[in-house]
């Protein structure tokens, strides 16, 4: 109590000061529950009046998804109109390994539905784990309607995965247009960097152009993207469609390829490794630039198999490179007649004769000839392609004044062509050795390089642009684009009278005592000329170069133009390790065959094909099954192929075309092509419209 | 209030029972359009439910003062009880787990403490002799009392329970006229401690969401996405809504518990800021008549009691709404009457029952009571 009395007195409570707290006090709480309540009015006020705007934004874009469709490729057609890469409506599959918690999982989930082997489920698993996360890898695409609907309804339990309708590039000529054509493929990370980020490269089932005219004309066969709203769920499931803009289809590419002569060469090529380019003499424009063996640019569009892939890298015959552009070879025999005509320019007479006694000394070394041709004129010279002549004139001329004329004709150059790149070889002059190699020409150079050998390196479609500048005294420029417009190419410096020599030499190489008797066409009134090359890998001490392993034996080649007194076609063929020119020129002679009388020249072919085992493209298919089986893997059956888009670049289609007239009337349409690029790019988008379900 | 309504139902408290109507069916029809449309599975056992619970409210308001009085104690001590059973199930189970199954329903023993507290401290604070109120002895043993069921609530652990018996708890005990200043005190401490508990009592998950709370935009798709997809599920509703079943963000799944502890953004989603307002004010009517009620009491068990169950369901309104439009942290607190769920519902309309029970007191005691 002393203590109280020191401190506070103690408060008085009683029941009316408990009820006045009481009353007091609640009145307090109830104020601030009031209060509350209007703070609580106010802020939602707030929120849904003062932020309504921003907040509906934000409502609008969770709920609609804006994805891209993306736009349908351009096609590229052959000089007629033919589509030699063109789009085909199918159902796909991709999967977003981001989206993806378990994709061990669902990868093995969609195998299952889809009947994926082992060997397309390790491929999809190993571009899962290498790929950026974020950029959809495809399952599968081509799958049928019902393979389709079996993953949309599985959609929920399968996270990550996308179904959808789209086109995929389809080549009718398959392997016969590889190199030529190139394919298409998913934007990786570097080219999505590259092209500013564009959400559309990485769009599920957009591809771009890899390789070759489809990289080159990237940008013209793209087209413009289309555009879907949809209404999604918070977990990504699409409720419904809003609205779709279409897309607007790439533009159509025309090249002055002719597609069944394309598809004609590269098969005829057969079972050598090699390249066939055809020209129009007139014009320039490339009517054919086969290089076999290739690849299939329909399985690389469909992201080519690990398999498949190894199986070509593997290949000595490098099915990855496009000879004509990237093949250097010794142009060996194919360059005398264009000597000759350095030799004419330099003041050499035709009649002036030299004696070949199984060869001839220069300076103070013998040199061989490949036969003793005895008194050689310029003619005999070619069709008998007597080395010392050239070993003779070449020295007597210098050799500095050959190299000028072959960069005229078109040796050692780069075209202004739409390819990724081409390599452009070597023309050897004393100038070029003393720059490249620091040291002096020798006689020896000039005996070498005079025959096409030494430094001297050369692509098929150089030597066929020196054939059709040989055959027209035109500098004939090489054009891949077709164009309407007639160029004018300037003209070299020589009589008719001249090149007519050099013409009628070349023909008698083929029609006449020369070395290709076996290329004669096959024809009264069309006659070849041409000019055989053998072309030595190794020297004579390793190989004979005709017989051994494959690749010491010798490259054949063949340079030519038709009819060679009207010259309207020139060409090249080379023929790697084709053991001698034997191997090229009965590919040029039915090449040409075909090209005058398509009839005459698919009889060849498939008599030959009879014997190879099937086409190009079936040869492809059977090597892969077997070196699919050879480590260990299954592969499906290759799909039949059914769409009679096919029919149109492939060589029978020009033997269809060329029917009698009573045929032709029979079955209704016409196989000739006369639409505009612009009519069949109209005509395929409703055709790819169609399948849709 | 005469003539054609049968006394037995002019009666009955009006004011409160037709907001509540309106909040039911309300509920009720937000609940049809969260589940896309259909009365399966949230609206139909909601409205079942509701009548269930009604018939208990008005069973319940018919008990008399003294049964009441007497029951305080064991229905506190078996709630208790329940609440340590579910420690021990949890334990056993290994998890945790907050509801005991009891076959008819699963109940939440945490939830029908925070009623049951109230109903203690009333009857604590009513036979407490009216001099020992500001000594220490009115403050320990209701100290005790609250403190042991938030313990156990707390292991669980449940922070929102645990806060709102706390808040029911305090409530009470300031109604009772406990000195200001041990309020003030306390309430200093807690500023001090609040802190240290931060830091040293919260779960991870529970101090995420703090910080989430107070920066929900740093992280929209992970820890803020609930706010941050309640705040776009309200603000595009805009004044009027967008239209019954019309709601994007509950029906695209973007909004999470679209049908429980996010009902009212569903609402608002859907009837804009009138329907906002409706909710308020029917709450306001609820709230205002529990006050009325415990203000018009005669007896100390009455008016605490009645304030204490005012003040529960008030904690409930509260700390949702706040939480739904981002003026407070997650806490798993469902709207009362509108949630889904049958332990909020029960435990709701037991207040409303305690409620109606005091307002029936109040009727039939003298206005002027020389008693207690």
């Amino acid at each position: 109590m002393r203590l109280r009395k020191r401190g506070r007195p103690r408060e008085v409570v009683t029941q009316s000061t408990l009820d006045n707290a009481f009353d007091r006090r609640t009145f307090v709480i109830g104020t601030a529950m009031g209060g509350l309540g209007v703070l609580l009015a106010a802020r939602m006020g707030y929120i849904a009046i003062a932020e309504n705007e921003k907040y509906e934004l934000e409502s609008e874009s969770n709920r609609v998804n804006l994805s891209l469709i993306p736009p349908r490729r351009g096609w590229i057609l052959d000089r007629n109109g033919a589509p030699l890469a063109s789009n085909r409506a199918d159902f796909r599959v991709d999967i977003i390994p981001e989206r993806t918690p378990d994709a061990e999982a669902t990868i093995t989930a969609l195998a299952n539905i889809l009947n994926l082997d082992e060997n397309q489920a390790a491929d999809i698993r190993k571009r899962v784990d290498d790929g950026p996360g974020y950029q959809p890898v495809e399952i599968a695409s081509g799958i049928s309607y019902d393979q389709f609907a079996a993953v949309s309804v599985r959609l929920p339990d399968l996270p990550g995965v996308v179904p959808q309708r789209g086109f995929s590039r389809l080549y009718p000529t398959g392997p016969s247009v590889g190199h030529l054509i190139g394919y298409v493929g998913t934007a990786n990370a570097e080219e999505y960097a590259e092209q500013d980020r564009n959400p559309l490269l990485v769009t599920p089932g957009y591809k771009i152009g890899k390789d070759a005219l489809e990289k080159q004309f990237e940008q013209d066969l793209r087209g413009i993207p289309g555009a879907r709203r949809v209404e999604v769920t918070a977990s990504g499931r699409i409720v419904r469609e809003l609205e779709t803009r279409e897309d607007i289809q790439g533009d159509p590419v025309r090249l002055t390829i002719d597609g069944p002569l394309q598809d004609y060469a590269a098969r005829r090529i057969g079972l050598e490794s090699g390249s066939v380019v055809v020209m129009d003499c007139e014009s320039g424009d490339l009517l054919c630039m086969a290089s076999m063996p290739s690849f299939d640019p329909n399985s690389f569009s469909q992201g080519i198999g690990r398999v498949e892939y190894a199986m070509l890298r593997e290949d000595e015959r490098v099915p990855l490179r496009n000879k004509v552009l990237k093949g250097l070879y010794p142009p060996g025999s194919t360059v005398k007649p264009m000597h000759c005509m350095a030799f004419l320019d330099a003041g050499v007479k035709p009649e002036e004769t030299i004696m070949c006694n199984g060869g001839r000394r220069i300076g103070n070394r013998f040199f061989n000839c490949w036969s003793n041709h005895g008194r050689v004129d310029m003619a005999k010279a070619i069709y008998q392609s007597c080395d010392s002549y050239f070993y003779h004139f070449a020295q007597q001329v210098g050799f500095a004044k050959v190299a000028e004329w072959a960069h005229k004709m078109g040796l050692g150059e780069e075209y202004p062509l739409p390819v990724q790149s081409q390599f452009f070889g070597t023309v050897p002059s004393p100038e070029w050795k003393q720059r490249r190699h620091d040291s002096a020409w020798q006689p020896y150079d000039t005996v070498n390089s005079s025959i096409g050998q030494g430094y001297y390196l050369t692509n098929p479609l150089q030597l066929a642009v020196m054939s059709a500048r040989m055959a027209t005294g035109f500098k004939v420029m090489p054009r891949l684009r077709m164009s309407d417009k007639q160029p004018r190419f300037e003209h070299f410096d020589f009589s008719p009278e001249e090149i007519g020599y050099v013409r009628q030499a070349m023909s008698d190489t083929v029609n006449g005592p020369g070395t290709a008797g076996r290329a004669r066409l096959p024809f009264e009134d069309i006659k070849m000329a041409g000019k055989t090359g053998t072309a030595q890998v190794v020297s004579l001490s390793v190989s004979d170069g005709r017989s051994g392993p494959w690749k010491y034996r010798d490259h054949g080649l063949f340079v030519f133009f038709a009819p060679f007194d009207r010259p309207k076609y020139a060409g090249a063929v080379v023929i790697e390790h084709g053991g001698g020119s034997g191997a090229a020129y009965p590919i040029a002679r039915d090449v040409m065959t075909f090209m005058f009388d398509p009839a005459k020249g698919m009889q060849a072919l498939r008599a030959l094909e009879e014997q190879w085992g099937g086409n190009a493209q079936q040869r492809l298919n059977s090597k892969y099954r077997a070196y699919a089986a050879a480590q260990g893997e299954s592969v499906p059956p290759v799909p039949a192929r059914d769409e009679d888009i096919f029919d149109r670049v492939e060589a029978e289609a020009r033997l269809a075309a060329r029917q009698p007239e009573g045929l032709a009337e029979e079955s209704n349409p016409s196989r000739v092509d006369d639409r505009t690029p612009e009519e069949i790019s109209r005509s395929s988008a409703a055709a790819n419209a169609e399948p849709e379900q | 209030m005469s003539g054609i309504v049968p006394a037995p139902i002019a009666r009955q408290p009006w004011q409160m029972l037709f907001p509540l109507f309106v909040l039911i069916a309300f509920g009720a029809l937000v609940l049809f359009s969260a589940a896309a449309g259909s009365w399966e599975p949230y609206a139909s056992s909601h409205v079942i439910r509701f009548g269930v619970f009604l018939v208990m409210a008005f069973v319940l308001s018919r008990f008399s003062r003294d049964l009441a009085m007497f029951f305080a104690f064991p229905i506190y001590v078996v709630v208790l009880l329940m609440l340590g059973a579910v420690e021990v199930i949890g334990f056993v189970g290994g998890g945790s787990q907050r509801w005991l199954d009891l076959g008819f329903i699963q109940l939440q023993p945490s939830e029908v403490m925070k009623p049951a507290i109230v109903l203690m401290l009333a009857r604590f604070y009513a036979t407490l002799p009216v001099g020992m109120v500001p000594t220490w002895r009115a403050l320990i043993p209701a100290g005790a009392l609250i403190l042991t069921p938030v313990a156990l609530v707390l292991l669980q652990p449940d922070l929102g329970t645990s806060l709102a018996i706390t808040f029911g708890g305090a409530m009470v005990m300031f109604a009772a006229g406990l000195p200001l200043r041990w309020f003030l005190g306390a309430g200093l401490a807690a500023a001090l401690l609040a802190p240290l508990a931060f830091f040293f009592g919260l779960q991870p998950y529970q101090q995420k969401r703090v910080f989430t709370f107070l920066d929900p935009e740093s992280d929209p798709l992970g820890d803020g996405y609930h706010i941050t997809q309640s705040k776009i599920a309200i603000g595009s509703g805009g004044f009027s809504g967008k239209g019954f079943n019309e709601g994007s963000q509950s029906h695209l799944n973007y909004l999470p518990e679209p049908h429980t502890d996010f009902i009212f953004a569903t609402m608002a989603e859907e009837w804009g800021f009138v329907g906002g307002l409706v909710v308020l004010g029917a709450f306001a009517m609820i709230l205002g008549w529990g006050l009325s009620v415990a203000r018009a009491s005669t007896d100390r068990f009455g008016k605490l009691l009645a304030f204490g169950m005012t003040a529960t369901i008030f904690f409930y309104v509260a700390i949702n709404l706040m939480m739904v439009m981002g003026l407070a942290p997650v806490v798993g607190i469902p709207l009362p009457f509108m949630s889904h769920g049958g332990s909020s519902m029960l435990t709701n309309m037991v207040c409303i029952g305690s409620l109606m029970m005091v307002n029936r007191w109040n009727r039939t005691a003298p206005r002027s009571g020389l008693l207690r």
